[in-house]
């Protein structure tokens, strides 16, 4: 237990922590994306700023914060300016109830490694992230161009779609593991199966499908490829930020990656045992090890985003509303309840 | 809301404010609901009404509550409503009457509802005993869905069988060719 001041104080510099560790993993996830589908490409990528290009990210928010702020005069001022915020502040959000780790002794407290831990942390995470939808479908809204609206649109209409699918697909976590706090899930992960192969939810039962769902439906709701409908190039020249210039424009691009940031962290505190991982060596390397094997998980899925990106083409907009309502869906509730089955037998 | 670590040893902060700010914010925005004549606007304050009232239910102890409301209504229902709305033309929609003139059954409920407030708040303390917290917090959603699916296994069913006639009734009425 602490006491208001020390609670304060580390909940303070927790969120400054995370803030500052979240933004610049969002710069260098952008720094890797360019590097990765360059090489996929053969180009070099991102090479002249810095070694192997690596102050590229720092070279790129110089210039978006110099760059001229635009605000074509067709606009609705008030909700155009509100809607990148709205993206950037659900973006961060989110992330508040994910735990990095285990609870690390400093000055003689024990401080978690988690900015707060809700029992409903599960619910908070799709709460936020529903809400950002409104921050792409009032950009395309208030922008009053065509592309923009079109984007907004499918924005919200694919946004929703999904969603039923990504909620799905965790209801077979929560019925395994019984709680809606991320702590207890990463604990309940803990051990091995017949003594070598992790606990992991992605080795319980057919959970392996529901982690396919996930990934999927996590795809479709951060905007990317091959769901990136509301932003493709080819047909609306760049969806419903079209009108965006400069700062704008760069926070929804910060919100889109730091939700893919989030929505890997999910995946691997859901499926993949957060944290948990061998233990081994002196007192100190067994605090951080937990802090490691989470970040090489979450780095795990954030690369294949990118493979991904780099290698399939993008979906037609009939394709992707067919395939999440007429294939995931019905995926989705069948795992629901061959798994409730499963653990209904083994009880 | 938090379980363990922190807060289950420290009172509440600010409770008072936290209501008052809430329910001044629900009621503003439920005005600016009916008075905006921009369809957009009045759904976006619909919006704020939805989140501040899943503020009170934070505060009155239903975190799982909270939680649905804003994925149901605020994620999911008031995207919808405002993916049609932005398809309206608003040059013709702002033109419309806002307000029709039926004035006397207007009056006429405002004032059957005004004294049903009236009442509750003279006779609630009577009618609803007040209420004690008798399951820990961290408990709660746990137990909300032991409830439904034990005690409350009927209702909750006759529920979902309403919701699917509901949507075959959609269904049956969008498509012209079934």
């Amino acid at each position: 237990m602490l006491s208001l001041p020390i609670f304060l104080v580390a909940s303070v510099v927790k969120i400054v922590l995370v803030i500052f560790i979240l933004l610049t993993a969002v710069a260098y996830t952008v720094w890797l994306e360019r590097k990765v589908v360059g090489h996929m490409q053969n180009r070099w990528g991102p090479s002249r700023v810095g070694p192997f290009g690596l102050l590229q990210p720092l070279a790129d928010g110089v210039k978006f914060l110099l760059k001229e702020d635009l605000t074509p005069p067709h606009v609705y001022r008030p909700l155009f300016i509100a809607a990148p915020m709205i993206a950037v502040i659900c973006a961060l959000t989110s992330i508040s109830v994910i735990p990095f780790g285990t609870a690390i002794p400093v000055a003689g407290h024990i401080i978690p490694l988690q900015i707060t831990d809700l029992n409903i942390g599960l619910l908070v995470i799709l709460g936020v992230t529903s809400i950002g939808v409104y921050g792409v479908a009032l950009a395309g809204w208030s922008s009053n161009s065509k592309y923009s609206l079109l984007g907004g649109l499918r924005a919200s209409a694919q946004m929703v779609s999904y969603e039923i699918c990504l909620g799905l697909s965790l209801v077979g976590v929560l019925i395994v593991s019984g709680s809606f706090s991320l702590q207890q899930i990463v604990e309940s992960q803990r051990g091995y199966f017949w003594g070598f192969i992790p606990k992991w939810n992605i080795f319980y039962g057919c959970q392996f499908v529901a982690f396919f769902i996930y990934l999927m439906a996590a795809y479709a709701e951060t905007n990317r490829i091959p769901f990136d409908l509301p932003e493709a190039e080819t047909e609306l020249v760049a969806g419903y930020h079209t009108e965006y210039s400069a700062m704008k424009f760069a926070m929804f691009f910060m919100a889109e990656y730091a939700n893919m940031i989030t929505v890997a962290c999910l995946a691997t505190i859901l499926f993949l045992g957060g944290g948990n991982g061998p233990l081994f060596g002196p007192p100190l390397l067994r605090l951080i090890l937990p802090t490691f094997y989470f970040v090489a998980k979450v780095f795990v899925f954030l690369f294949t985003y990118i493979w991904v990106r780099g290698t399939l083409p993008r979906f037609r907009y009939d394709q992707l509303m067919a395939f999440g309502w007429k294939f995931l869906f019905p995926l989705a509730i069948a795992n629901l309840v061959v798994t409730a089955l499963v653990v209904a037998y083994r009880s | 809301m938090c379980t363990g670590w922190y807060t289950s040893d420290m009172a509440p902060v600010a409770t008072t404010f936290f209501f008052y700010f809430l329910s001044g914010l629900a009621i503003l925005s439920g005005v600016l609901v009916i008075t905006r004549k921009n369809p957009v606007h009045s759904a976006l304050a619909l919006i704020l009404t939805l989140l501040s009232v899943a503020g009170l239910y934070l505060m009155l102890y239903a975190p799982f509550v909270a939680g649905v409301q804003i994925i149901l209504y605020v994620g999911g229902i008031m995207v919808l409503f405002l993916f049609v709305i932005m398809l309206v033309n608003i040059e013709r929609s702002e033109r419309e009457k806002q307000f029709n003139q039926q004035w006397l059954p207007g009056i006429l409920a405002a004032c059957g509802l005004g004294l049903l407030f009236v009442l509750i708040y003279v006779k609630g303390k009577a009618l609803f005993s007040q209420p004690v917290i008798t399951m820990p917090e961290t408990e709660n959603t746990q137990r909300v869905g032991m409830m439904l699916y034990s005690n409350y296994m009927f209702p909750f069913e006759i529920a979902s069988l309403l919701l699917l006639v509901a949507i075959i009734g959609a269904v049956v009425m969008a498509k012209k060719r079934i």
